[in-house]
Parts: structure tokens; C-alpha cells; sequence
């Protein structure tokens, strides 16, 4: 065996912290790179939604001011990066399952840098579904008629949501018992979140309970922020209610209350975990 | 962290110290003690195993000292650092390879070896020199460059222990290395560990096979229901035991050839014979197997008794729990504990 000794290079622990998130994030980029399933997931299936929703629906629908190609990007926008984080929790659940987590845990790194790592991959993965999904919503007639600055706002908000979320799916993947589990409740709840709102059918012409949930789900709050920023609103009423009529602001506290409550409790929760 | 100047004192001769461990898991069925005050001390440079059954507790052990789960109650040192209060310090010296191969898939053996070194923050260029070096020791060159998703049992098992390994720890944990390989990857892993050893590195390792401690260990330590039951060198455990099992069975079965068999086994043996377990033959601990199968064999013809079949085995876990607890290992109770999982891939090997 070679002479290694073990006294260790002794850097400062944001570059400690910094790079073993990186360390993992190149891991799970690689797994990404690795696994075709994983792309379709992130590439076809936008691609499919924006298609089958404005080509099929496009013209049954009805909206105010505006064309239901306008309308619907931004509601698959929402869509699509919700679930997109939904990866976050199953991603997490396997590596518990596969047994990696107990390596990665008996290792001297930062305690955070498997969630930030997985998270940051996750993002990435969001950001080419976001590309890809904008780039074929401009092929079928999909135009931004905000600023540049407003467009950007809203691409931001839509990734720092994803991100956001991330770390709560994280939490769930940390705490069921298989990664399917992480993929049948988030469709179960997942579904319905989005669906039940005004992400592809503008919420006032849903009957009275569902209309009531669409808007003050907070997934209408995202299409709507986003629908605002990229100057797609039409000039249907927005609903009287704070969350509605501020939306941008509401997806911050959102996001906000996401991190501050989901980052340390994630945190916590891994200095626990150990496969079985 | 208290005793920090005892500590460093003895830490001379003791790199593992730890005292009335204690763990229980909630299960359906009530409480189960996965540890029930189990003490467990490792000289420098040695090379202890914890031999069990499946769900003795063995995994809960290797778990707490590597820092993977804190003790409800005791207290265990490595190195002078207490896991609990300082497990970052602890996660510096020690290398783990589980049960279960700890690896990524998708990554190829270099890729996961490279990471490793990364985490234990080798450095770049420090990481991807040691990963290379891994790689050819462990005669891993053809396959390094492809993901492990390809790779047989026994090449996922190399890649793991080459995972702990990436620096030079100070203590080595081997949690069942073994367990669900076939006889020739388990020799040819049995090979790597002896080299390491030989290098003095200190190894704590777990199995189910007598066998497989005998080969690797210095000391063993037998655990059942979370505590230790007995403890000692291989030979001094196999003097108890007896270094083989003989076995007859009689064409005769009749009281008379039986009984006469019985105190030929005795006057051989160590101990006394008993039958065995399919019912339809005798056995008997013995220390130099081949020297009394010749004794047996001859002193059976010429009281002429008739054999079916005779053959000499060596002990297994079930034997050694026999003549220690009068209770076989694969015990009903006790099963829900942290590492029934095995049983599904439990090889029985002689």
C-alpha cells in the first residue's frame, strides 16, 4: 500500500462545504448523463405537454384577450417543474435503498452536501426541461411580450420555486421506505395540485368548491407570477384575493418559508438516516 | 467529551474501546434489542471479529463506532475520539466497507473511487492517483472505466473495499464482507483483507462464518441477542469447540451397534457424542480430525459395526452456539433486529 498519510489538507470550511457539494453534484450529473430514462423524463415528456396541450386543446379552449397557446406556457411552466422536483425525493429514497448514503455518511464531508448536491442536480435537470419546453413553445407560436428583464424574473422565479421545492421532496425521499412510494404519492397529490388550478384552464370556470381550491392553490399563484412576468395574462379578472392579485410577492414568501423550514430539517434528518 | 487525558493515555494499546452499548428499535411486535450492553475492546494493529447470527446485533456495532447511528446508551472511543461527541473526527480515520456494496452504479469503478478521495479531501489530482492505484491493486484495470451496473458480485465487493481504503485508515470496519459471494470470490477476497492485514492495519470485522473468522482474525468475539457471549483467539474458541465435527451413521441402528458406536465417538472425541441432526447418526467435536477419523474408523470395524457413511466437517456457527448457549444460531426469536435483511442472501458454507 502506498504511503498516504492521514492528516488530511486543512481548508476552510466554506471551500470544504463548496466543494463537496460540487463532489456530488458532478456524481448525480453523471447518473443523469447515464440513465436515458432520466432525460426522456426531462426532455421528451415537456416536449409532449406542450404539443398534445396547445394542438389538442388549443382551440376547444377559450381565453379571455389572448390565445390559449399564450396562456397554457406558463401553466406547463408550473406544471413541469413541480414534478420535475418530485426527482429530488425518489433520487434521495434509492441512494437510502442502494446504500450509498452510508458511504457518503461515514465520509468527513459537509453534512449538507448530499442534499445540496442533490438539489442543485435537480435543478440543472429543471433548467434543460425549461429550455427545451420554451424552445418548443416558441415553435408552435408562444411569444413573451414582457422585457427581457421580466422574462428573466420569471424564468428565476420558476427555478428558485423548483429548488425550493426540491428540498421538501428531499425530506419526503429521506422519510418513506422506497423510492415508488415517493412517485405514487406525488402523483396522487401531485396531479391533482396542478391540475386543480389555473395552470391550463383559466380557474373561473371551474364549479364553486374546485374554483375556490384553484385559487388559493399555490400553484395558481406560480402560473400566475410567471403569466404576469412574461406578459402572457389576457385580460380575464384575476381573482380577488390577495395571493392572486400579488402573485410574485406570494411565490417569494413561498419559496422563502420553503428553505428557511425544509433546508435545516433536511439537515437534520440525514445525520439520522442510515440504510437498512 | 470527558476524559480526554485517560484516553490519550491508553490509546497506545487500545484503538477500540467501548463500553455498555445499548440500542433498541421500535418494531410492530414491541421493543427489540438490537444491543443489550455489548463491551468490545480492539488492540492496535489487530484483527477482531464479531461472529452471529443474523440479527445479534453485529451491524448495530460496526454502525455505532463508524458513526452511522448514536447509541441510546455506553459510550465507544476510536482512536481516543468519542463517535458521538465528535464523529467528523472519527469519519477521518476509519474506512467502512458494509454489507451491502456501497457504491454508485452508474458511476464506473475509477468515477466512485475518485469521488471517495474527493470527500475525504484528498484533492483533485491526490484523489484520481489514489483511485488509479486502487484500481490496479485490486486488479480492477479492464473493468475501472466501466459503470459497476456491469460489474459481477465479487468486483462490486473490491470496488467497495477499495472505497475504504482510499486513504490509509487507522481502523478498518468490514461489516459481513463476505456474505452472498460465491466460494471463489469469497477466497479471493479473503486474499485482499490477509494483505491488508498483513500491513498492520487495525480490522474490525463481522460474519457469520466460523470459517471466515478463523481465516482472518486474531480474536472473536461471539455476539447473540446484543451482547457478547464469549471471546477469545480462534484456537482457543475451536479447543472449546473441537477443531472438527466427525460424523457416522450405522447401518445398524439398533440400540445395541448404537451404544457401542457412542463410546467408541467418546473415547475419541472431546466431549460427548451426540446425534446428529437429520437423526440418523452420531457426531463428536474432536481437536485433530483426520488422526481420529483413522482411530474411529478402526476401532468401529473391528467391533464390527457397519457404517452407511462417515466424514469429517468443520464446525460451523451452529455448532459453535450449541456447545456455548445449548441453543442453535438460527433462533426463531429476536429476528426483526437491523440485519434480517441478510438471511435472504446468506450462503452456508462448510
Amino acid at each position: 500500500m502506498s504511503a498516504i498519510s492521514t492528516t488530511l489538507p486543512s481548508w476552510n470550511p466554506f471551500s470544504r462545504w463548496y466543494s463537496d457539494g460540487w463532489t456530488v453534484t458532478k456524481r448525480n450529473l453523471i447518473k443523469i448523463k447515464r440513465s436515458p430514462d432520466m432525460l426522456v423524463f426531462a426532455v421528451i415528456q415537456p416536449v409532449m405537454f406542450v404539443l398534445l396541450f396547445s394542438q389538442v386543446y388549443g382551440g376547444a379552449i377559450q381565453v379571455q384577450g389572448t390565445d390559449y397557446t399564450q396562456f397554457l406556457m406558463a401553466g406547463i411552466f408550473a406544471q413541469t417543474v413541480v414534478f420535475g422536483s418530485t426527482f429530488s425525493g425518489s433520487a434521495m429514497a434509492l441512494d437510502l435503498k442502494e446504500g450509498i448514503i452510508d458511504r457518503f455518511r461515514s465520509l468527513p464531508m459537509s453534512s449538507s452536501a448530499v442534499l445540496i448536491g442533490r438539489t442543485n442536480s435537480d435543478l440543472v435537470l429543471n433548467t434543460i426541461s425549461m429550455v427545451i419546453m420554451m424552445a418548443t413553445g416558441l415553435a408552435v407560436g408562444w411569444r413573451v411580450h414582457s422585457s427581457p428583464a421580466e422574462f428573466l424574473a420569471g424564468v428565476g422565479l420558476l427555478l428558485l420555486f423548483s429548488y425550493a421545492f426540491s428540498w421538501v421532496m428531499a425530506l419526503l425521499g429521506m422519510s418513506v421506505k422506497s423510492p415508488e412510494v415517493i412517485n405514487n404519492a406525488s402523483f396522487l397529490i401531485l396531479f391533482p395540485l396542478t391540475f386543480v388550478s389555473n395552470a391550463f384552464v383559466p380557474s373561473d370556470t371551474l364549479p364553486t368548491p374546485l374554483r375556490i381550491f384553484a385559487e388559493w392553490n399555490p400553484v395558481s399563484s406560480l402560473v400566475q407570477a410567471a403569466r404576469q412576468l412574461f406578459g402572457n395574462e389576457g385580460t380575464a379578472p384575476v381573482p380577488d384575493i390577495w395571493t392572486m392579485q400579488h402573485p410574485i410577492q406570494t411565490v417569494l414568501i413561498g419559496i422563502t418559508v420553503m428553505l428557511v423550514v425544509f433546508v435545516p430539517l433536511c439537515i437534520r434528518k440525514f445525520a439520522s438516516i442510515s440504510s437498512r | 467529551m470527558y476524559n480526554v487525558h485517560n484516553t490519550a493515555g491508553m490509546n497506545t494499546m487500545t484503538i477500540i474501546e467501548a463500553t455498555g452499548l445499548t440500542k433498541t428499535y421500535r418494531s410492530k411486535s414491541g421493543p427489540v434489542h438490537a444491543l443489550a450492553g455489548l463491551d468490545l475492546s480492539v488492540p492496535r494493529g489487530s484483527v477482531k471479529a464479531l461472529l452471529g447470527p443474523n440479527g445479534a446485533g453485529k451491524t448495530t456495532v460496526v454502525k455505532m463506532l463508524t458513526t452511522l447511528i448514536r447509541p441510546d446508551s455506553g459510550r465507544a472511543v476510536v482512536d481516543g475520539i468519542d463517535v458521538v461527541a465528535d464523529p467528523k473526527a472519527v469519519r477521518r480515520i476509519i474506512g467502512v466497507s458494509g454489507q451491502y456494496a456501497a457504491v454508485d452504479e452508474n458511476l464506473t469503478g475509477f468515477e466512485n473511487l475518485e469521488m471517495v478521495g474527493r470527500l475525504y479531501h484528498l484533492g483533485a489530482s491526490e484523489s484520481r492517483r489514489r483511485a488509479q492505484e486502487l484500481i490496479d491493486l485490486f486488479e480492477l484495470t479492464a473493468a475501472g472505466n466501466r459503470p459497476v451496473k456491469g460489474f459481477s458480485g465479487g468486483m462490486r465487493r473490491r470496488i467497495d473495499l477499495a472505497g475504504a481504503l482510499v486513504i490509509n485508515p487507522k481502523v478498518l470496519f468490514l461489516d459481513e464482507p463476505t456474505t452472498g459471494l460465491d466460494p471463489r470470490s469469497r477466497i479471493a477476497l479473503w486474499n485482499v483483507i490477509k494483505r491488508l492485514v498483513a500491513d498492520g492495519t487495525t480490522v474490525l470485522l463481522t460474519t457469520q462464518y466460523l470459517e471466515e473468522a478463523d481465516q482472518l482474525a486474531d480474536d472473536i468475539v461471539v455476539v447473540d441477542d446484543g451482547r457478547v457471549i464469549a471471546e477469545g483467539t480462534s484456537d482457543r474458541l475451536k479447543a472449546q469447540i473441537g477443531g472438527h465435527r466427525l460424523e457416522v451413521a450405522l447401518v445398524d441402528a439398533g440400540a445395541g451397534a448404537s451404544e457401542a458406536a457412542r463410546g467408541i465417538l467418546a473415547r475419541f472425541g472431546d466431549g460427548e457424542p451426540t446425534v446428529t441432526s437429520d437423526g440418523r447418526g452420531l457426531e463428536v467435536a474432536v481437536t485433530d480430525g483426520p488422526r481420529a477419523l483413522q482411530l474411529v474408523l478402526a476401532a468401529l470395524g473391528d467391533a464390527g459395526i457397519e457404517l452407511h457413511d462417515a466424514g469429517m466437517r468443520r464446525p460451523t456457527l451452529d455448532d459453535v452456539f450449541l456447545t456455548l448457549t445449548g441453543h442453535k444460531a438460527d433462533k426463531a426469536h429476536g429476528a426483526a433486529d437491523d440485519d434480517t435483511l441478510d438471511s435472504k442472501e446468506a450462503v452456508k458454507t462448510r
